[in-house]
């Protein structure tokens, strides 16, 4: 018989009105890497936070097995004393504290409550060491890059001697040699017996690290089996719940005249006004194209796109010519006039605002055009609000939703939303299908699609290379705040793309 | 899931009483506060006998909220796009003392001195919004500073006496009613009676008129059924506050001048882009920002705005008390600010109304008004006060993370 450490049965959680879970049973060996998959509202998170302790016991039905003990948790701290540990995708760190102080909060080592920072630095070195993270523990998390905070959090998991570790979304932020690291951290960790849970959206990555997948659609089981007999595409399809012909659905653009030209473009730190974060870039953006831009993490791709848009610091040198002409807009303002809008790859910190309903929203952008007097004509922008919704089929049972309450992928086209009722001559999209579902990220593309061929250029920054490879009609690559690459989508693949990002010549 | 305003009506209807439920449930956040109000005046009209209620009462319960509610008005943005404003009491008593020194000592005609108060009040406003918007020193700093400051100025202008702006005229805009037109009868005021008709039948005609307009876009609408009783249920409430002050003495200028503030900063949040783009701030100043919105200028607007309405209620806070004293508006702020709060206002920002805090100007006042009458002592009401606040916090807090 197996040896699981953790088993999860026909565990049902009800919210009024919906059923999360319904019969669901998770079972985890020890010493694997199960990953978790499903698209977003699937029940995955629900899932785990039953495991956790945040939905206490008996708030579900069903029963929960951990080490061959029942479980019956109260709350978080219960998980945790036995042996849990959860990473949650937004990391729960302190930004302004230390490493050392981070990984051991909570868990002080203290005597009568004072603290032993000696002894709390040696064994902060030493999970350090553990996760491969080469840093000093005094280094505060606010210095640190998202790859490392993430190393951190798992360092303190690893410090609690947690036997099963549980990653949300562990890569939606980290760079691919940042994910490969973080890969060999988890497979060390398997080697000693911990079991992982490892929730992604990523099936690549799944199929790469995991021993066996659980398949959850609409809060069921839907399947789960070893990894090595599950196809990419048998996976997506079990997520979906539908044949997926193509992810990237492709369409044959054919590039007109230059709208948007960048003239030997340089932009310095916003923090540190000596560094150049972007070194002398030139490009063109042309009519009827998706240009892609590819690059690893810190290589000055979201700076490029910031500073264009008016939105990075001050310091810049350079031109800019739109449609043939010298364009100068040094505001956001400025620049939704001129017709450039620039979608963060961070939405919810920059894209949305959560309180407000989705009229509010996806007007946001285009207020000081719609209403010329300052008057706003309530009829008219739920009307041209519901265009947009019916365009990009947002799901919503109102235009006057407050947006915070919509699924990640609806927020997304929201945002869509709002840059597209500007009316944008050159549309940046920075990681546009970030942390959303395979359905709705192909539903993106298709906007992306349609918009080209209304004639909108398309500028699309993304770290994942197979989107950068399916969608764009040209990739841009950037290495440290240069150019270092233009490539027609005939001509690149992901090695030459990582080739260049890497700084390779 | 199910966060849906009062304007949305997109749903199917399907049962009437199930809607009516949904309906309830889903504007539960706004009676809540109205609810609270008349729960207040019941206990206190029980423990006064019944003196609380009566006309002559209420109505100087409205004319007590008056500056608090002006206030309140403008403290409602600036606490929605994220601020605070400390500064509304010390201001408050500050420019009152300016109009009642240049009526008094500099024999200015209260036309000219009036206005000449509304400008220096402007000028606070620029002041304030000039650091917070254009320095970025967080308002909690440049406010408390205010405070200090025109604390000062207005020990310096008084100097330290009590000065009574002996001009008829400058009294009416805290003392004076509406005058009576053709039928002179002690305890019927027919011109605030015409006024309150009035009222009832543009709350009528604009509510039908943006029902048309919905169906007009083809949006669905509540039942007729439905949008009648709310109609009627609302012209009995705007009729009942009316005839408060229509069988007293009449609408006092106060509270007119109340109501046209509530008017124009109810249009100017919900129905203007620049109202928008307070909440948007509020909600996510950098997501505003990077849609365009100029921030800096926003916030510089807001704190101009607030320095009027502090002027205004400076003047009718002096006339009301036809005194102007080194501790005018002591405290003040924390009666505005606890109106917006109970009123609805978030403490983050990004939510609140005007009519919310006028609601809770209301209660505030009540309470002030209520416990004076039981002749409980200034501890008493500084605690209850204070009590209230904490609960209304705690109910605000509780109610949103069930959202």
């Amino acid at each position: 018989m197996d040896d699981y450490i953790l088993e999860m049965n026909h565990i049902t959680k009800e919210f009024p009105g919906v059923k999360a879970l319904n019969d669901v049973s998770f079972n985890v060996k020890r010493g694997e890497i199960h990953a978790l998959v499903g698209e977003n509202g699937a029940g995955k998170s629900t899932l785990m936070k039953v495991l956790a302790g945040v939905y206490p016991f008996g708030s579900y039905t069903g029963a929960m097995m951990f080490n061959g003990a029942e479980l019956q948790f109260t709350g978080t701290r219960d998980s945790e004393k036995a042996g849990i540990a959860i990473i949650f995708q937004e990391l729960a760190l302190v930004k302004q504290m230390s490493i050392r102080e981070n990984i051991y909060l909570g868990s002080e080592f203290q005597k009568n409550g004072i603290i032993d920072w000696d002894a709390t630095f040696i064994a902060a070195s030493k999970v350090l060491h553990e996760v491969h993270l080469n840093r000093n523990p005094l280094t505060k998390i606010i210095d640190l890059g998202v790859g490392e905070q993430q190393l951190v959090e798992i360092a303190k998991a690893v410090s609690k001697n947690a036997s099963l570790l549980i990653l949300d979304e562990p890569t939606a932020a980290l760079t691919e040699t940042e994910t490969e690291t973080l890969m060999q951290i988890l497979r060390d960790l398997r080697a000693k017996g911990v079991s992982c849970i490892y929730i992604s959206h990523k099936i690549s990555e799944v199929a790469q690290i995991a021993d066996r997948v659980t398949i959850l659609r609409d809060g069921r089981t839907i399947a789960t089996d070893d990894v090595k007999n599950m196809s990419e595409e048998r996976m997506i399809n079990l997520m979906v719940g539908r044949e997926i012909t193509q992810r990237f659905p492709r369409v044959e653009h054919t590039p007109g005249e230059t709208v948007l030209e960048v003239r030997d473009w340089t932009v310095y730190d916003r923090d540190l006004p000596t560094r150049k974060v972007i070194d002398g870039v030139s490009f063109n953006i042309r009519k009827g194209e998706i240009l892609g831009i590819a690059g690893l993490m810190g290589a000055g791709r979201t700076e490029l796109a910031m500073s264009i848009f008016g939105s990075y610091g001050v310091g810049r040198t350079g031109e800019l010519l739109l449609d043939g002409k010298k364009m100068v807009a040094n505001s956001p303002s400025a620049c939704i006039e001129k017709g450039v809008a620039y979608l963060s790859e961070d939405r919810k910190r920059y894209g949305f605002i959560a309180m407000m309903d989705l009229c509010g929203n996806i007007t946001l952008a285009s207020m000081a055009k719609l209403w010329k007097n300052g008057v706003i004509d309530g009829n008219e922008e739920i009307r041209r609000t519901e265009q947009y919704v019916g365009d990009l089929s947002i799901k919503t049972p109102s235009v006057e939703q407050k947006v915070g309450n919509l699924s990640g992928g609806n927020q997304q086209k929201v945002v869509v939303g709002k840059w597209l009722m500007t009316h944008p001559k050159v549309l940046f999209l920075d990681e546009p299908t970030r942390g959303i579902d395979v359905g709705a990220k192909i539903e993106i593309y298709n906007i992306m699609n349609q918009l080209v061929e209304q004639g909108v250029c398309i500028v699309m920054i993304s770290s994942e290379l197979p989107e950068i490879l399916g969608i764009s009609d040209r990739i841009l690559v950037m290495h440290m705040g240069r150019l270092v690459g233009d490539l027609s989508w005939k001509e690149a693949t992901q090695e030459k793309v990582m080739y260049l990002a890497t700084g390779g010549k | 899931m199910e966060n849906v305003n009062s304007k949305t009506v997109m749903q199917p209807q399907n049962s009437p009483g199930g809607n009516w439920r949904n309906w309830m449930r889903v504007n539960v956040r706004q009676y809540t506060m109205i609810i609270a109000l008349l729960l207040v005046w019941s206990i206190f009209t029980v423990l006064t006998k019944g003196i609380f209620i009566s006309t002559r009462n209420l109505s100087n319960l409205f004319l007590q909220s008056a500056t608090v509610a002006i206030v309140a008005c403008t403290m409602v943005l600036v606490m929605v796009a994220g601020h605070i404003d400390l500064s509304v009491g010390s201001a408050v008593g500050f420019t009152g003392a300016v109009v009642a020194t240049l009526i008094t000592k500099a024999s200015w005609p209260t036309l000219l001195a009036v206005p000449v108060t509304l400008l220096l009040g402007l000028v606070i406003g620029l002041f304030q919004g000039y650091w917070v918007a254009y320095v970025g020193v967080p308002a909690f700093i440049v406010t408390l500073a205010g405070m200090l400051i025109m604390r000062g100025g207005l020990l310096g202008v008084t100097g330290g006496n009590t000065i009574s702006p002996n001009s008829e005229l400058f009294r009416q805009f805290g003392q004076g009613y509406l005058p009576q037109l053709f039928v002179k009868v002690v305890g019927f005021n027919d011109f605030s009676a015409l006024i309150g008709i009035l009222a009832i039948v543009l709350y009528n005609v604009s509510a039908l008129r943006s029902r048309r307009g919905r169906i007009k876009h083809g949006f669905a609408v509540s039942s007729p059924r439905k949008q009648m009783l709310i109609q009627v249920s609302m012209s009995v409430v705007i009729a009942l506050v009316f005839s408060i002050m229509v069988f007293y003495h009449g609408i006092p200028y106060a509270i007119l001048i109340v109501m046209a503030m509530v008017l124009i900063f109810s249009f100017v949040s919900q129905n203007m882009t620049f109202g928008r783009y307070v909440y948007a701030i509020g909600g996510n100043k950098d997501a505003a920002r990077l849609s365009g919105i100029n921030v800096k200028k926003t916030n510089f607007l807001i704190f101009v705005l607030q320095g009027l309405a502090v002027a205004i209620a400076g003047i009718v806070y002096t006339s009301r008390l036809n005194a102007a004293t080194g501790g005018a508006g002591t405290g003040m702020e924390l009666d505005v600010i606890a109106a917006c709060i109970i009123g609805g206002t978030s403490t983050m920002g990004g939510e609140g109304s005007v009519f919310g805090a006028i609601i809770g100007a209301l209660v505030m006042a009540s309470l002030d008004n209520g416990m004076s009458l039981m002749n409980l002592g200034v501890v008493y009401q500084y605690v209850v006060k204070g009590v209230v606040l904490l609960i209304a916090v705690a109910v605000d807090v509780s109610t949103r993370k069930k959202q």
